[in-house]
């Protein structure tokens, strides 16, 4: 405790606690983190505290941090891919003041990455951890709403239930349409909700050198992904996992592998696509920028 | 089926309290391959107390209930808890009194049959369709309606939607519930008929709970007639309800309307 508090940054301008939470506090988290790594996408009850934030703001994720950051962390937030948005906004000010830390929106530069319903289209590396946002942690809710019957099925490791959603999407659809939120199984033992992500960002979880860690606030419970381990999703023999592809490019950056995001920039029915990675994308137009190649980015409105 | 062949389900003294209440008390019998055995009796009898306990979804008070699975004889009040699961959702099937118990309204009528054959381990979308779609048709539900929930089926088509649910990864036992209760009498009638059949043509061992003797009569070889949690008479089912023995099960025989 004392070598927290001593350990206050220069740029922390708060009343509080280095990093919001009491130490105790991130003691019970961090030992929750620890048992979540040791058992991936196992959920780790912990006791969850109210934060400065409504539940389904990122309660969980925000804890998480809160655990995990250190005066020479580096930190990023994202909501949606986007680091300019409220919720991504809030909480980088959030820490800024709580801790002083410093904070990047370059997803190279970061140490520590929180995120809501995106994955950084650059690779994570093995010296970052990335936190996500949870608000519904348990896959099987759907299937099955009695909680003590499905931690029996992940005991049980009964898991032929989980693929009656899938069947449904096939059987009315022709296709698996579920698009975010994505079930997976995690080193070939538990069914892991990866969040709300799109599941453009499923693949980008198998054997991902970067720590991956869940924090649902509202349902108490963190659940981890350790470096380098297997995330594979869920699909038939003869349905093979996809992902979304996109018929355009980003019309600011031209990027045809990223993740696009469809703008309504008018009412006469007018769209653009964009990257929904705004670092990934902006690093791309700096690229280019600098590359002596004519600016063909198109002016709209 | 053979005298000398070892029973496919062996109870010995089986009983289940509810506190001081009685559910059902030293309950014993066997029940051989291919076998169909009605448990007759009042309502409050133990009827599906015993059933309950003989399909491991409630634990008896004392007791044993052997079954002899394809690994072999198991204890199902002993046995490990990943193992009794493992046995009711491949070597067994439950047709519940409720079809809202048995199937899930909300998903589609081959995903519900489908959903027994993905817990046990297919995962190929064709085969698990094909496998439902022939099982829709056998018992006699449209297959045009394989795609709608069965919130939207009649009582008769859902009651044999779970027939066919729990048929579908071909159980060695199968157990009924009052199975025909709460259907008129035509929609009972041809839910009897696709019993028959399918008893007829899988050689299916069933163990049925039921208050109605006709339907006993229609499908049961043996019967158990219980009152107060006991068994009080057992038999062919012609022996019992021709030449009933116990004062109460001629009660029973003589209240069936005759015509």
């Amino acid at each position: 405790m004392t070598s927290s508090s001593s350990s206050t940054a220069a740029g922390q301008d708060s009343p509080y606690n280095f990093a919001y939470l009491d130490e105790q506090t991130k003691r019970m988290v961090r030992r929750a983190i620890l048992k979540a790594v040791a058992i991936p996408g196992h959920q780790v009850p912990f006791g969850s505290r109210e934060m400065p934030l409504p539940y389904g703001w990122g309660t969980g994720g925000i804890q998480v941090t809160a655990a995990l950051i250190g005066p020479r962390d580096v930190l990023k937030v994202i909501d949606q891919g986007a680091d300019d948005t409220t919720n991504a906004v809030s909480i980088r000010r959030f820490f800024q003041r709580t801790a002083g830390v410093a904070t990047t929106t370059h997803t190279a530069e970061a140490t520590l990455i929180q995120t809501r319903h995106r994955i950084p289209e650059t690779t994570l590396r093995k010296d970052q951890i990335i936190v996500f946002q949870v608000p519904i942690p348990e896959p099987l809710q759907f299937i099955e709403p009695n909680r003590g019957e499905a931690r029996k099925m992940h005991a049980l490791e009964e898991y032929g239930a989980m693929y009656v959603k899938l069947y449904e999407d096939l059987a009315r659809h022709g296709r698996i349409a579920t698009g975010f939120d994505y079930p997976v199984n995690v080193a070939g033992r538990y069914i892991m909700s990866p969040s709300p992500i799109p599941k453009f960002d499923n693949p980008k979880m198998d054997r991902l050198p970067a720590l991956q860690l869940f924090g649902a606030g509202r349902e108490k419970r963190i659940y981890a992904v350790p470096p380098y381990t297997p995330v594979r999703s869920l699909d038939f023999e003869d349905h093979p996992f996809q992902v979304e592809t996109w018929e355009h490019a980003c019309e600011l950056c031209g990027s045809r592998d990223s993740f696009l995001d469809e703008v309504i920039v008018d009412d006469k029915g007018g769209r653009m696509f964009i990257c929904s990675d705004t670092d990934h994308c902006a690093r791309r137009r700096q690229a280019r920028d600098a590359a002596p190649a004519a600016d063909h980015r198109r002016c709209c409105g | 089926m053979t005298r000398d062949a070892a029973p496919l389900l062996a109870v010995r003294n089986l009983s289940k309290y509810y506190g001081r209440y009685v559910g059902c008390r030293e309950v014993a019998f066997d029940l051989n391959p291919g076998e169909v055995l009605a448990v007759v009796g009042e309502s409050g009898s133990g009827k599906s107390t015993l059933l309950g306990c003989v399909a491991g979804l409630t634990s008896p008070s004392s007791g044993r209930v052997v079954f002899d699975s394809s690994e072999g004889p198991v204890d199902l009040c002993r046995c490990s808890e990943v193992r009794r699961r493992l046995i009711l959702r491949s070597e067994m099937g439950i047709v519940h009194q409720n079809p809202r118990d048995g199937l899930r309204l909300n998903i589609s009528a081959g995903g519900n049959i489908g959903e027994r054959l993905m817990a046990n381990g297919w995962r190929h979308y064709g085969r698990i369709r094909e496998a439902a779609l022939r099982w829709i048709e056998r018992v006699e539900i449209d297959a045009a309606r394989m795609d709608d929930l069965p919130q939207t089926f009649s009582g008769g088509m859902q009651q044999r939607l779970q027939v066919a649910r729990s048929l579908v990864t071909r159980p060695r036992l199968v157990f009924m519930d009052e199975p025909t209760s709460g259907l008129d009498v035509s929609v009972q009638a041809r839910l009897l008929d696709v019993l028959r059949r399918l008893v007829g043509e899988l050689s299916l061992s069933l163990i049925f709970v039921t208050h109605d003797l006709g339907v006993a009569r229609l499908l049961a070889h043996r019967m158990m007639v219980m009152q107060r949690g006991r068994v009080i008479e057992t038999g062919l089912t012609d022996q019992v309800l021709d030449d009933p023995q116990h004062p109460y099960t001629q009660l029973l025989v003589s209240s069936i309307l005759r015509n």
